[in-house]
């Protein structure tokens, strides 16, 4: 992949691309090997001395049971989140794929919600689910079942993952519904004529043709779930209660700044970067796939 | 389809709508929370819209809510400079990189490729304390600077950017070179009003991004002049025992979703695109 026509200049290149690399060496490469460099320092909270420890700061958080827990609540979480938010999109996905009438208008308002940032999001869940005014709180009270998501545990889990997969299903439909609007029609028209119901069509040719969407989606879904919902639970909860809802990336935060652990923050970022680079291999792995067959 | 089955397409309509209504009745709520007194939304207001509507907004743009120290007409200010930053931040800087790695040949440029390409993996969430101490050694806390700089590096716009350039003909770059224009004229020349449609689509996508923004403002800004509105609503939230103004959280949660809403309704085909284009 080259260009046959170019440029030739000495010192032009170095200039244009000079902003980019300042920005990345300065904001990513250096802190993200600074957090590799402190995961195996011990350093007090003023940063008045520091020991090389090893691996020392990485055996103390797998044996740290909050970490553990933090890793379970995140498992859950994600696949939850993934799980809820995947099927209902291709749910919607296909009805809009059929619908004829009203689709465009469908449309607009199904992708809307990706707007909305997921701070925002977990405040409009955190107003329906308030405990003393939100109307939701209300009518469950009415109906005999009590809710205090700032007490019990579950069902703060369950308000951050809705909350999560709310905001998500519209990002899903997005790509679901670009997915079927590529199957070859032929293919749907032919088994509608040896007299395959719509649901057997779907289960056999539409959703083997759109495992490629719903492999990236499961991708992005999971890195949507790791990173990008630390404002769900800032808001919502606040990782609690009891260290309920405390995923790894709200735990990362909560032990730099407010805990002060630097060393144990740091080897927390170090397991993420992992996880993260692991994810985007699997990703690009794919593409290749979709590429070439 | 071929067959005709008025059972499934009033079944279609139905979930489409009932999919619709689960995704709008929580800002739906939040609007006509938005619209009544403090009074009444502690009392279980009722789903119609109520009368204090204005006075809800104009209380929250112009003299703010209690105990945050700046009103939400400032924070909005510092919200659309912090993603109109990021935006044009990005577009300017991965426009350029991408041009002098697609158009020149330079020592070191498939490495600096390959550097920009790692920050992919490196969101600002897995390095949060470090970066949080290079601004703090920058003296950018609590600035607009502090705010952008550390968010304006992104790889998914220079890998667009250049996929886009593979695709532009070969010959336009001879043209300009017989006419004996050089590497600047054909960048702004032809280059650039070609890459129009990808700036737009890219536009949209950056700024929803950059107002969006949460976890690198909450770490950075403890003066609440710098204060963006995502923040200023956690803070707002934050009373411990206290009464929370919810009347005013409500107005500037509607504040806070309105800008980004408009773009993609009103350039949906561009968000669309946006959208399928740099996750590729």
């Amino acid at each position: 992949m080259e260009k046959r026509v170019i440029f030739k200049h000495k010192l032009l290149p170095y200039i244009l691309v000079a902003p980019q690399i300042v920005i990345t060496l300065l904001f990513f490469i250096w802190p993200a090997s600074q957090a590799v460099y402190q995961s195996v320092l011990q350093e007090d909270a003023f940063g008045l001395s520091r020991t090389f420890v090893g691996l020392a700061n990485f055996a103390y958080i797998f044996t740290d049971e909050t970490y553990l827990r933090s890793i379970y609540v995140t498992i859950i979480f994600s696949c939850s989140v993934t799980a809820i938010a995947m099927s209902v999109s291709l749910l919607l996905a296909s009805m809009a794929d059929r619908a004829i009438r009203g689709a465009t208008t469908y449309k607009t308002l199904i992708i809307w919600p990706y707007a909305v940032a997921p701070a925002v999001a977990g405040v409009l869940w955190y107003f329906l689910f308030n405990p003393t005014i939100g109307i939701v709180a209300l009518y469950l009270k009415i109906y005999g079942y009590e809710w205090n998501h700032s007490l019990n545990g579950g069902q703060a889990m369950f308000l951050v993952v809705i909350t999560a997969a709310w905001r998500e299903i519209s990002y899903n439909f997005l790509f679901f519904l670009a997915g079927l609007q590529a199957i070859p029609k032929p293919f749907l028209e032919a088994a509608s004529i040896d007299g395959a119901s719509p649901f057997r069509r779907f289960w056999t040719i539409t959703f083997p043709l759109l495992s490629p969407t719903t492999f990236f989606l499961i991708v992005m879904n999971v890195v949507y779930a790791f990173f990008d919902t630390f404002g769900v639970i800032h808001v919502i909860t606040d990782g609690g209660p009891n260290y309920a809802t405390n995923i790894m990336v709200f735990k990362v935060y909560h032990d730099g700044f407010l805990s002060l652990d630097l060393g144990g923050s740091a080897a927390q970022s170090v397991i993420l970067m992992i996880i993260v680079i692991s994810l985007t291999v699997v990703q690009f792995r794919y593409i290749e796939r979709k590429v070439y067959y | 389809m071929v067959e005709h089955r008025p059972w499934l397409t009033f079944l279609t309509h139905a979930i489409l709508i009932f999919g619709m209504l689960l995704l709008v009745i929580p800002i739906y709520v939040t609007f006509v929370a938005s619209s009544h007194s403090l009074d009444e939304i502690t009392a279980h207001f009722s789903l119609l819209p109520g009368t204090q509507l204005v006075e809800n907004y104009t209380s929250a743009l112009s003299v703010g809510p209690r105990d945050v120290g700046a009103t939400v007409g400032t924070m909005m200010l510092n919200s659309l400079i912090m993603a109109l930053g990021i935006t044009l931040g990005k577009i300017f800087i991965s426009l350029l990189a991408a041009y002098a790695i697609v158009y020149f040949k330079f020592r070191f440029r498939m490495f600096f490729f390959w550097l920009i390409f790692i920050t992919l993996m490196l969101p600002v969430e897995v390095r949060i304390l470090p970066t949080y101490k290079v601004a703090a050694d920058l003296k950018i806390l609590d600035s607009y600077p502090g705010l952008i700089l550390p968010l304006i590096a992104s790889a998914t716009a220079t890998f667009l950017f250049r996929q886009f350039f593979m695709t532009v003909p070969d010959e336009l770059c001879e043209a300009v070179k017989i006419d004996g224009g050089g590497p600047i004229r054909f960048f702004f020349d032809i280059l650039l009003p070609m890459s129009r449609t990808s700036i737009a689509a890219l536009f949209v996508i950056l700024f929803i991004y950059g107002w969006n923004q949460y976890l690198w403002p909450l770490l950075i800004t403890t003066d609440e002049s710098y204060y963006t509105l995502l923040i200023g609503i956690k803070r707002m939230l934050d009373v411990g025992e206290g009464q929370a103004e919810w009347q005013i959280i409500m107005a500037s949660t509607i504040l806070a979703m309105i800008p980004p809403i408009l773009i993609v309704i009103f350039m949906q085909k561009q968000f669309v695109k946006g959208m399928t284009e740099t996750e590729k």
